[in-house]
């Protein structure tokens, strides 16, 4: 996996939150405000452009360096606090690839691994509070627990998507605790999590963007 | 041209652009008390920075006018920094503001209790103190429909935020140095307890759809400025039955003594007409009263709305001498004004 990979990956989410948008939209109205999905197509078609530029100007852009630009478009395009979650998790992903020009499957364990460690510093979220978390934890420790055990990295993203939208679901009987959401005390039951929505077609992106890449 | 959602019309061109175009106006029409920086995304106050006074900004999600815009000028804000509707805005805004208003002396950050708006603050506070300015931050939570615990984001941040930034304002325009600025302004949102209640959604024009339904015959109790639903479905009573859960709400929560002074805040959500506000401001008067409180100062008018919701929320501020020399001082901004 390069550089490639990741424009790739921007390029999938862009193009999946722009499809559930209004989904998104409709999730969030019910227990927030209802601009998820307008702030996601916002960032990631900032990001998408971003990276483009960037790779335009030097091609050879090694691929932490375009996950810490798209981190830090994200923080100043998209606002709530998405735009601060996401940022600081592909700028703490993409820091863990230094300079390097290409990652192995350990290594982007290790990429998902520091963006939850940031989501969960910043956001003092856990899994069960009906937030991203309760996505993208259960996405991290299926992609790793499928690459120990030997799986390709096909495989384990598929593992990881799957977990990651078993894990959405799971938003749906929680009260919610953290967030605009926990606002609505009891009333946030019965709902899915848009964030933790939303999270899921990030995973699902990765694992359709490395899938297409080895085609 | 005004384009028609489904269940509103509004005075739109692009609703992409509806933020950007209502600065440009609030710019044309205020300009001698702001300017708009269309590039950075910012209100500031016309002859900021002011040397050696210390900057206040405030800043959050459009959709509140004239919260915070309609603030900015002497005696209240040097800056807001508007988001898109209903979304924080970006800590690159708050860090050109905080810049464009800094005179030397620090700057004051008012930041409502919402995730996003304490995420995007924070990251710009640190990026100011990077560049070598001194920032404080003063988080706003007010909102008692909300239990303060560890199973939500805490209060949320409503009607304080105007009475903070008015009377802080007037303590920094006094010459009032940082720690005390700040510390006033900490004073007013620990004094300070409000309730809100809903009798419509409201669309966001992006979405061009009500947030939520709210079934005839029915209020939402506990709501707070985002459109966002409250914490539970009422039965629609008369006025005094409603101010009746309002003031209890408010005056169980801020404990204070009997006999004491106090601010009573009526805010109008966006679409409830003056009319009614002032009905209500008139139950809000007496019931104070019955509960051993004397309403000393007040305000009434739709000044931090939830864009076209009908509905009100009470704010009720505990004062001190201190406070209501600072609430009596002049002001003159868009939206507040007297003294001058």
């Amino acid at each position: 996996m390069n550089a490639a990979t990741i424009a790739s990956w921007m390029r999938e989410i862009n193009a999946s939150v722009r499809a559930e948008r209004d989904h998104l939209v409709q999730l969030d109205a019910a227990i927030g405000d209802g601009d998820h999905g307008t702030n996601m197509t916002r960032g990631f078609e900032a990001v998408v452009l971003a990276l483009g530029q960037a790779l335009d100007a030097d091609p050879e852009s090694p691929p932490g360096k375009l996950l810490i630009l798209a981190g830090r478009t994200l923080v100043s395009t998209v606002g709530g606090a998405s735009g601060p979650l996401w940022g600081s998790a592909l700028r703490s992903g993409g820091r863990v690839l230094g300079d390097q020009g290409s990652f192995d499957g350990a290594q982007l364990v290790e990429v998902l691994a520091a963006a939850l460690a940031s989501v969960k510093d910043l956001g003092t979220a856990a899994v069960g509070d009906k937030t991203m978390v309760d996505a993208l934890e259960p996405a991290v420790e299926k992609l790793r627990a499928r690459l120990t055990d030997g799986a390709t990295v096909e495989d384990a993203l598929e593992g990881a998507a799957a977990a990651a939208e078993a894990g959405m679901r799971s938003t749906i009987p929680i009260q919610a605790r953290k967030g605009r959401a926990s606002y609505l005390g009891e009333r946030s039951v019965g709902h899915q999590d848009p964030g933790a929505t939303s999270t899921a077609l990030v995973i699902r992106a990765l694992q359709k963007a490395v899938v297409y890449q080895n085609r | 041209m005004a384009v028609e959602t489904n269940q509103m019309r509004k005075f739109l061109n692009d609703p992409a652009h509806v933020v950007k175009e209502s600065l440009v106006g609030l710019a044309a029409a205020h300009g001698d008390l702001l300017r708009y920086d269309a590039v950075k995304q910012i209100i500031v106050r016309k002859d900021a920075p002011k040397k050696g006074k210390v900057a206040l900004i405030s800043g959050g999600g459009s959709g509140h006018e004239p919260l915070h815009g309609g603030f900015v000028g002497l005696g209240m804000l040097d800056a807001a920094c508007p988001g898109e509707v209903f979304t924080s805005p970006v800590p690159e805004q708050m860090l050109a503001a905080t810049k464009a208003v800094d005179g030397g002396a620090g700057v004051v950050h008012i930041v409502k209790n919402y995730t996003g708006d304490v995420l995007n603050f924070k990251m710009a506070a640190e990026d100011a103190a990077d560049e070598g300015i001194k920032v404080t931050s003063v988080v706003i939570d007010d909102d008692v429909a909300v239990q303060d615990s560890l199973y939500t984001a805490g209060r949320r941040g409503v009607g304080a935020t105007v009475l903070a930034e008015k009377i802080a304002g007037a303590a920094a325009e006094s010459g009032a140095d940082l720690a005390k600025v700040t510390d006033i302004v900490k004073r007013v949102n620990d004094r300070s307890r409000s309730f809100g209640v809903a009798l419509s959604s409201c669309v966001p024009p992006a979405s061009g759809k009500a947030i939520f339904d709210l079934p005839e015959g029915q209020v939402e109790l506990g709501i707070g400025i985002h459109g966002e639903p409250g914490r539970r479905r009422a039965p629609l009573g008369s006025a005094t039955e409603v101010v009746d859960v309002i003031v209890e709400a408010v005056v169980s929560d801020l404990k204070a003594k009997r006999g004491s002074k106090v601010l009573a805040f009526v805010n109008g959500m966006g679409g409830t007409p003056l009319l009614e506000l002032y009905l209500l401001y008139g139950e809000v008067d007496k019931k104070l009263r019955a509960a051993g409180l004397e309403p000393v100062r007040n305000l009434v008018g739709s000044y931090i709305t939830s864009l076209e919701m009908a509905g009100a929320s009470l704010t009720v501020l505990e004062l001190d001498e201190e406070l209501t020399k600072y609430w009596d001082a002049p002001v003159h901004t868009a939206a507040l004004r007297w003294g001058v």
